[in-house]
């Protein structure tokens, strides 16, 4: 089956995430994967979305992070302030899913402004739950396209912190969580190097070349010593997110 | 002591010019009616305050009424930015709108303090985060008994909160239900609490543990049916996906957005909710 770069990063981030994983969902990108794991490989997964939605599984993708469907389909609904304090920042959460409008190489995350911060170019949504995501969760997962104006070697704002500037800056800050492992875009699978904590090739998608890396990422792009060609997506991972986003689309109508 | 009265009186009694004004809802049960009522009403110079500034905040910024905005989250979820607020933030439009950002863990912690009746909130957070250095009500607090540097920020305390609910009973005591967001503390934080229904009913019928906020916490009730369109109320109506998307058009232009406003806001009133959300209907 042809597949598009879109189905692709969709389903090399769903294959990410486990039945035992808790995860704090971000919506768009994110969303999409957690429910393409929850529909295939990991049934039990426990997905948790700000608006204070825990075990949820929704039939189809929400618009915003507080759907009703989100509430209908969930083991329990809790209040913003729990959902920040006693899920969140108790340390009850496995993986961190986010994604972002800027990313350096070091995940760290800008979704704030583009430009400067009191006269702003682009004043973007701003950070919401990101912030304390990022150093809550045991680890953090980002998705998103490649881009030249996404993947930047310096963000204009730190909205959410990822390893700083790298090493053990995170550690230097306090915190004990393991911040982004994993980078999963539209051509490639990115993992932090051990030591540097920079952003490092670890597989291509299939069909990908290099060329195509270094012209959709505004950084050096830098590859670990073996790099893997990613599975391509089975017809059951494909037929089950393209059901996914039929059912979706039919259900916001003209939103989707 | 809860007093039903209708909208506009409520209003113009609880919300004046140069006040700070909590209209919350996360996502869920946001209360556009009331909105639309402070608009009509013209009261501005307002302190905005909200975890999620979506289409009623940006309404209310694009009309000139905020002259500040606690957030920390301003976007339209899962379609894409306010973009009068950003027209207020970028170029000044039509007034200049001072921002004080947060994260959402910083306001809901700042709400829950503002309800326990502290100065403010410590939490663990803004961990290499910049906000810390643009936000100068982001302060540090050491723990006197471990000696970990946390976060502090100030208790929100707005002069009125107002939120939209499913139903009272006929003494005023309100249930919400389903995403119940950060209403209950934005409420018990505030100097005046306004509060709009979908109906009113002899019995909340609610179980144990629900969320209800008695009536002698509450200082006007409003029965507006369909008041939280084109957000949601749970067991009510489903969202308006649709309304939301044709937003980001509709917001996209000055003059598209002030045709808008004319039609559906400022010649409307809070009884043409109701009409707004029959499609949306989940029961009659």
């Amino acid at each position: 089956m042809t597949f598009s770069p879109d189905e692709m990063m969709t389903i090399a981030a769903a294959r990410m995430l486990r039945s035992e994983d808790v995860c704090f969902v971000g919506i768009g990108a994110p969303s999409a994967a957690c429910n393409l794991a929850r529909l295939t490989h990991a049934p039990d997964i426990t997905l948790i979305y700000e608006s204070g939605t825990i075990g949820t599984a929704p039939d189809v993708l929400p618009l915003s992070i507080g759907d009703g469907e989100l509430c209908d389909t969930a083991l329990t609904t809790v209040s913003v302030p729990e959902m920040f304090r006693y899920w969140l920042q108790g340390g009850r959460v496995t993986i961190g899913f986010l994604g972002a409008a800027q990313l350096d190489p070091f995940g760290n995350i800008n979704t704030t402004v583009v430009g400067d911060y009191a006269a702003p170019k682009v004043r973007l949504p701003g950070g919401g739950g990101a912030p304390e995501i990022a150093s809550h969760s045991g680890e953090v997962y980002i998705t998103m396209k490649q881009s030249k104006r996404g993947f930047v070697p310096k963000i204009d704002f730190f909205t959410s912190f990822g390893h700083g500037t790298g090493g053990d800056h995170r550690a230097r800050l306090g915190m004990t969580t393991k911040g982004p492992t994993k980078l999963i875009t539209d051509l490639a699978l990115w993992e932090p190097d051990p030591e540097t904590k920079r952003f490092t090739v670890t597989a291509l998608h299939p069909g990908v070349t290099r060329e195509q890396m270094a012209d959709s990422v505004a950084w050096d792009v830098t590859y670990a010593a073996d790099v893997a060609e990613t599975p391509a997506p089975t017809p059951d991972e494909l037929e089950v997110l393209r059901a996914l986003k039929a059912r979706t689309a039919a259900a916001h109508g003209a939103a989707a | 002591m809860a007093e039903f009265i209708d909208l506009r009186d409520a209003i113009a009694r609880h919300v004046r010019p140069g006040m700070a004004v909590a209209l919350e809802g996360f996502t869920h049960l946001i209360p556009h009616a009331a909105g639309h009522e402070i608009i009509r009403q013209g009261i501005g110079e307002l302190t905005l305050i909200r975890m999620t500034p979506d289409v009623i905040y940006d309404q209310m910024i694009g009309m000139g009424l905020a002259r500040k905005l606690v957030f920390s989250y301003a976007g339209n979820p899962g379609v894409g930015l306010l973009r009068r607020l950003r027209d207020a933030v970028e170029h000044n439009w039509p007034v200049a709108v001072e921002i004080e950002e947060h994260s959402h863990a910083a306001m809901a912690n700042a709400y829950e303090a503002g309800a326990a009746g502290l100065p403010c909130a410590v939490f663990r957070g803004y961990l290499g985060a910049e906000l810390a250095e643009v936000t100068p009500t982001i302060k540090s607090v050491t723990c006197p008994f471990t000696g970990e540097d946390l976060a502090a920020v100030p208790a929100l305390r707005p002069d009125a909160t107002v939120i939209h609910a499913q139903r009272a009973d006929r003494a005023g005591n309100v249930l919400i239900e389903g995403i119940v967001g950060v209403q209950k503390e934005a409420a018990l934080a505030a100097r005046a609490v306004l509060v709009t229904v979908e109906e009113v009913v002899d019995d909340l019928e609610a179980p144990a543990n629900a969320c209800i906020l008695p009536h002698w916490v509450i200082d006007a009730i409003s029965v507006v049916p369909g008041g939280a369109h084109p957000s949601y109320a749970h067991g009510y109506y489903d969202r308006d996906n649709p309304a939301y998307t044709a937003w980001d058009g509709i917001a996209a232009d000055r003059d598209a957005f002030r045709a808008w406003m004319e039609a559906h806001v400022l010649n409307a009133t809070p009884a043409d909710f109701a009409a707004r959300v029959a499609p949306l209907r989940t029961r009659p």
